[in-house]
């Protein structure tokens, strides 16, 4: 492993540590951003270029801009006065640690099986539109009427609704 | 023999940080938002397992992994839309958007 693999590691998982604790709700979208930049950097140390730029577009481009969006709209910039944890954190803590370990020693204990080094893939954007609109061109409908779907639904839910007090 | 001499485990293991610290977030906080975060941070850590699969695959050119990848991205866009378009409409009936007073099922 080398040195940028662990700097893009430590990007990564500090932005998501710093989302899951910092106590402003604004600070921790924009630690969640840092999160999201540092896994499609990883992604393009996979070679996998194109995962890596929709990764940019959609999480940091469209998903952390809603989140900020949220936030303001329900004004979450005050801080709560009972704290910003959960009564129940310690059991939170404790089912996220359980995870963890079961997922570590599992990836720890298989390590020898995992292959060692492969050769970098020759995939082409081109090859990927080939594969869209060929193999996968069912799944890709299947989203693109899911994605409608979420939109109107998206829209219709957050509406203001007529007569509503504000 | 370390885990990180093998580029695989250490990708691995760096998702299984990242969906434990997602899994602590939506657990332990309280605001909505924070767990909807948690929850985008689990999808992602599930993203790179499958894209580094894909790329220490014995088939990295059928594509497989990172077309899953891609389509999971795509459904969890469509996820954080419809998401945080509930939690502004709770916020609206019910005037906060922390979990704890959401305790009510009619609005």
């Amino acid at each position: 492993m080398n040195f940028v693999f662990y700097l893009l590691a430590a990007l990564t998982l500090g932005g998501g540590l710093a989302a899951v604790l910092l106590k402003h709700l604004v600070h921790s979208a924009l630690a969640t951003t840092v999160a999201f930049a540092g896994l499609a950097l990883l992604f393009l140390q996979l070679d996998a270029q194109f995962a890596g730029f929709a990764q940019i577009l959609v999480y940091i481009g469209a998903v952390a801009i809603l989140i900020v969006f949220a936030i303001l709209l329900t004004r979450g910039s005050d801080l709560p006065k009972g704290g910003v944890f959960s009564a129940t954190w310690f059991v939170g803590l404790v089912i996220a640690a359980g995870v963890f370990a079961v997922l570590g020693w599992a990836v720890l204990i298989s390590v020898e099986a995992l292959p060692q080094q492969a050769s970098v893939p020759a995939v082409t954007v081109h090859d990927i539109g080939i594969a869209l609109v060929g193999r996968y061109v069912l799944p890709l409908e299947i989203v693109a009427l899911l994605l409608t779907a979420a939109t109107i639904g998206a829209v219709i839910v957050a509406m203001h609704e007529k007569g509503a007090p504000k | 023999m370390t885990p990180f001499s093998t580029p695989l485990a250490g990708y691995l293991l760096v998702a299984a940080m990242l969906f434990a610290i997602g899994l602590a977030g939506a657990l332990v906080r309280r605001n909505a938002i924070l767990v909807l975060i948690g929850i985008e941070l689990m999808l992602n850590a599930a993203n790179l397992n499958l894209i580094a699969f894909w790329r220490y695959g014995p088939h990295p050119e059928a594509l497989t992994g990172m077309m899953f990848a891609i389509f999971s991205i795509a459904v969890a866009a469509a996820e954080a839309a419809v998401g945080l378009g509930l939690v502004i409409s709770i916020h609206r009936h019910t005037n906060t958007a922390e979990l704890d007073k959401m305790s009510r099922l009619k609005g």
